[in-house]
């Protein structure tokens, strides 16, 4: 469905996407993956025609967005990461007036977004402005389905709405995927990748992996241990000063623990935290999430530069 | 298309602060432009020096005097002392009358006075000046009637399409341009901005509409406001401040209407180049409204500006208009007297327009 | 009420509403000195409202509130200068230097020019950041910002600080760097008010309160409130208290 190749883009003299290559499969829900200013919104921008780039190659559908962006703007739903509705417009008006610019109305494609739109209903004529942030990004969504897109472009729908409200999107994305749209869509909570099938993590405007969730996880080649004792803060600096360890990092209320080497034991972080006098240490051997592989990939471009 | 106005005409009626700007605004400024003005140059004070003491330079000041617009503030004995009362402050002007006045208007037909203002207030001192110029106008084609000696007219334009010189009638066109420029200009600059600012113009990009689509359904709404806003103004000026309107009403009306077009697309191409409410705002008031204000001969007169502003002046659309305005509406005329500022306004239309189009990106930045 | 000096922040049966929705529905607790107080709640729940009361912004409409050890109703002016406030919205200001920025902020709280000087020094060092002085702040990495925000909301050595979503959209390193620097000034004495959506960062509070509609459905520590409710994680529990 998108297949970016070598993709760079810069605004004066920042790169904002440097050599960004990819690929989003017609049906699958996608993750970009990646805190504030890594590039997410701009690599949104380029897929839905509204930003030309400087290189590589960029296709939607097989439709190329520089040339043919109107064949492109009738087939992607898109919803920008700074909330687009007309706050002063109620649910309903809003609706009402994207269904008339998509030239479709409400009834036609209802059984899309009835879901979604039975949760915001009783509501449908307060206005935008006055809704939480889970009802707005529903009507967002709403919005952006409502002329039955191909492709579903959702840039950081969850970014500051509540955890119970971030599930409950999640489970309208997945049923949305089994109607079988394509869904790309970013987010700068990590815990949300496990959720989506394959997953690109973008740092600084460069792609540091694609791949499934469990792929991701796959590149994280040291032993890993989640360390809890009794000072948390002091376990932490401790851990930080031994020579042994890559990084230590909080978790929760464990600290995971990156050894430098592969024959690690939990034995040998046992013995360093007695020598350091920490008491109810616990140390269990883990296997990476992708937080933890995001952070080690982040260390080892850091390295490398 | 017709959702597009319906919600834009939702945002409009919706907002109560543009809501004020768009009915308060021409209300409040007419009647103050009005009152203001009428008020500054009644009773204004003058002093007289009258060296003939004759029977005539009576009659002329007693005509000044039950004239409106001045009161006779005291009658000066000599030359010297001119600069005290001015000193003084409260008197605006003195006329001084020659030692043969009457004679020489009887028996030569001809004579002068002097008019002394106190220029340290040009606009008052300016007016006053024409004022009195067209007292002693009228003055002498009476005693000249009576004497019944062919009549010399001396004709001063200003004064000859507005006999009884009441200025409001002048700020009336002025007021059209300013409302029409802030409502049209500045409101569809901001709204669109807005659109940019709020993210929803992606989302309107990103649909199957037209870029002029988007231009028009935002435009129509202030097309009607404008236009209805016009009308006020002119309403106004006919039933508070009996301004009359001499020319075709259907013209003066087209007239409008293309002004309201230009004011848009210039608007439109402020929006264009201002990603924010902001940068629109501040551009519309300095780009649109100050000049309209200062430079189009609405508040200060263009001839008694700087040649350099002069200059700036002719690029200014709203002193064409203001031209037109006030010539159909005192004047009575056609299209026959006025298609050049009538072109002049349609060529800035048609080069806004222009600019707007190439500028009004189908894409981000 | 617990007449103890060892509690900065006292609540006591607060209630606010607006018109006739109740947006803090008689909440009742108090944050211990020196602790990382935790202030989770969906959106809309009626944390920011109740933060702006503690900050001094907003009258409630009923109810005792006791922050740093004055009155909410008559000593506004005095708890103002005795805490901190930084959002996520960082209140840097982006064309100016570091250290203009500091003195901006020490001014602002009367502080005199070698104090303000003083505590830039030893803020800056403890960041690391000491020779970054004279930057512009627009010019940083947005986790520096972050960081260099945080200490600008303590350079008056307030004896709370409120931190409203202080981490959203960071990057999982930065993010935890910040928390690093929230233990370290807690280890000093600093209290700490915290709101946040990320659940892992809950687990890091001492203590933490949960608001649901107005109301505050549980009052615990990390580990209170997870083995209380039978449930492995903190997100399992923010799901579970809200979902009721």
């Amino acid at each position: 469905m998108i297949e970016v190749r070598n993709l760079v883009k810069r605004f004066a003299e920042v790169t904002a996407l440097n050599n960004v290559s990819l690929q989003v499969d017609d049906g699958e829900l996608f993750g970009l993956i990646g805190p504030d200013g890594a590039g997410k919104t701009t690599l949104f921008r380029v897929i839905s025609s509204l930003l030309l780039f400087d290189e590589g190659h960029v296709e939607v559908a097989g439709k190329n967005p520089v040339s043919d962006y109107a064949a492109i703007r009738q087939m992607i739903g898109y919803m920008p990461g700074k909330f687009s509705l007309y706050q002063d417009l109620s649910i309903l008006e809003n609706l009402r007036f994207f269904t008339a610019i998509f030239k479709t109305t409400l009834e036609e494609n209802y059984d899309l977004i009835k879901d979604i739109y039975v949760q915001i209903e009783p509501f449908k004529h307060r206005p935008a402005g006055k809704l939480s942030g889970g009802m707005k990004q529903k009507l967002a969504l709403c919005c952006a389905l409502v002329h039955k897109p191909r492709l579903l472009l959702l840039d950081e729908p969850t970014t500051g709405v509540d955890a119970v409200s971030r599930i409950e999107f999640w489970e309208i994305l997945k049923r949305l995927k089994q109607q079988g749209i394509t869904i790309m869509v970013s987010t700068p909570y990590m815990d949300e990748a496990s959720l989506c099938e394959r997953i690109a993590l973008i740092q600084q405007g460069q792609i540091m992996g694609v791949d499934s969730p469990e792929g991701i996880i796959k590149t994280f080649s040291k032993p890993l241990f989640a360390v809890k004792a009794d000072d948390f803060y002091s376990l932490i600096t401790d851990l930080r000063d031994w020579n042994e360890a890559l990084s230590a990092f909080s978790f929760g209320e464990y600290v995971h623990l990156t050894m430098r080497s592969e024959s690690s034991t939990a034995m040998q972080v046992e013995s360093y935290l007695f020598s350091r006098n920490h008491s109810s240490v616990s140390v269990k051997a883990i296997s990476a999430n992708v937080e933890d592989s995001f952070m080690y990939l982040m260390l080892k471009k850091e390295e490398s530069q | 298309m017709k959702a597009f106005i319906k919600k834009e005409v939702y945002h409009i009626f919706r907002d109560y602060r543009s809501m004020l700007i768009l009915f308060g605004m021409p209300v409040v400024q007419v009647l103050i432009f009005g009152f203001a003005i009428t008020n500054e140059i009644k009773d204004a004070r003058l002093a007289v020096l009258d060296h003939s003491h004759d029977e005539m330079s009576q009659r002329l000041i007693s005509k000044i005097a039950s004239s409106g617009y001045f009161l006779i503030d005291r009658r000066l004995e000599s030359a010297n002392q001119i600069e005290q009362v001015f000193r003084e402050g409260k008197v605006k002007q003195v006329l001084v009358i020659p030692s043969s006045f009457g004679h020489d208007f009887t028996s030569q037909h001809q004579t002068s006075v002097q008019i002394i203002g106190d220029a340290s207030d040009p606009n008052t001192a300016n007016l006053l000046k024409n004022y009195t110029a067209a007292i002693l106008q009228s003055f002498q084609m009476e005693e000249l009637g009576k004497l019944a000696f062919p009549i010399e007219v001396k004709v001063e334009p200003l004064m000859f399409y507005n006999p009884e010189l009441s200025s409001v009638y002048l700020f009336v066109p002025g007021t059209i341009a300013v409302i029409l420029m802030l409502v049209s200009a500045m409101m569809t600059s901001i709204s669109i901005a807005r659109e940019k600012e709020m993210g929803t113009m992606e989302v309107l990009l990103v649909s199957p509409l037209k870029p002029f689509q988007i231009i028009v359904g935002k435009v129509v709404p202030y097309v009607v406001l404008s236009f209805v806003n016009a009308l006020m103004i002119l309403a106004l000026g006919a039933w508070v401040f009996e301004v009359p309107i001499l020319g075709n009403l259907a013209f003066l009306l087209a007239e409008v209407l293309l002004f309201i077009i230009m004011s848009l697309s210039l608007g439109i191409f402020i929006s264009t180049v201002s990603p924010t409410q902001q940068v629109a705002m501040l551009l519309s008031m300095f780009v649109l409204m100050l000049p309209t204000i200062l430079l189009s001969g609405f508040v200060f007169p263009i001839e008694n500006m700087p040649v350099v502003l002069q200059w700036f002046s002719h690029l200014m659309p709203s002193k064409w208009f203001i031209i037109i305005v006030r010539d159909v509406m005192l004047r009575g005329s056609g299209i026959a007297y006025l298609w050049k500022e009538t072109l002049i306004i349609v060529c800035m239309t048609v080069f806004f327009v222009f600019l707007s189009i190439r500028n009004f990106n189908i894409r981000l930045a | 009420m617990i007449h103890d000096t060892q509690y900065i922040i006292e609540v006591e049966n607060l209630v606010k509403k607006f018109g006739s929705f109740v947006a803090n529905d008689n909440l009742t607790f108090s944050v211990k000195k020196g602790e990382i107080f935790g202030f989770l709640g969906a959106n809309g729940a009626g944390k920011t409202t109740a933060m702006k009361i503690l900050c001094g912004l907003s009258h409630p409409t009923s109810g005792k509130v006791k922050v740093a050890g004055y009155d909410i109703y008559t000593q506004k002016e005095k708890i103002k200068q005795s805490i901190g406030y930084m959002s996520q919205k960082f209140s840097l200001y982006e064309e100016l230097t570091v250290y203009e920025n500091f003195r901006f902020y020490g001014g602002i709280y009367g502080m005199t020019r070698l104090d303000i000087q003083e505590q830039t020094t030893q803020l800056l060092s403890r960041l690391g950041l000491s020779q970054y002085r004279n930057r512009i702040i627009n010019t940083l990495p947005l986790g520096w910002k972050q960081k260099l925000a945080f200490s600008v909301a303590v350079i008056h050595r307030p004896a709370i600080v409120f931190l409203d979503e202080p981490t959203g959209g960071v990057d999982p390193i930065t993010r935890r760097q910040f928390w690093d620097l929230i233990y370290d000034n807690a280890s000093r004495g600093l209290t700490v008010f915290v709101t946040t959506h990320y659940m892992d960062e809950a687990e890091y509070c001492n203590r933490l309160s949960i608001m649901v509609d107005g109301k505050i459905k549980a009052l615990d520590t990390p580990q209170g409130m997870k083995s209380g409710m039978g449930c492995a994680t903190m997100q399992d529990v923010f799901v579970a208290l809200a979902r009721n």
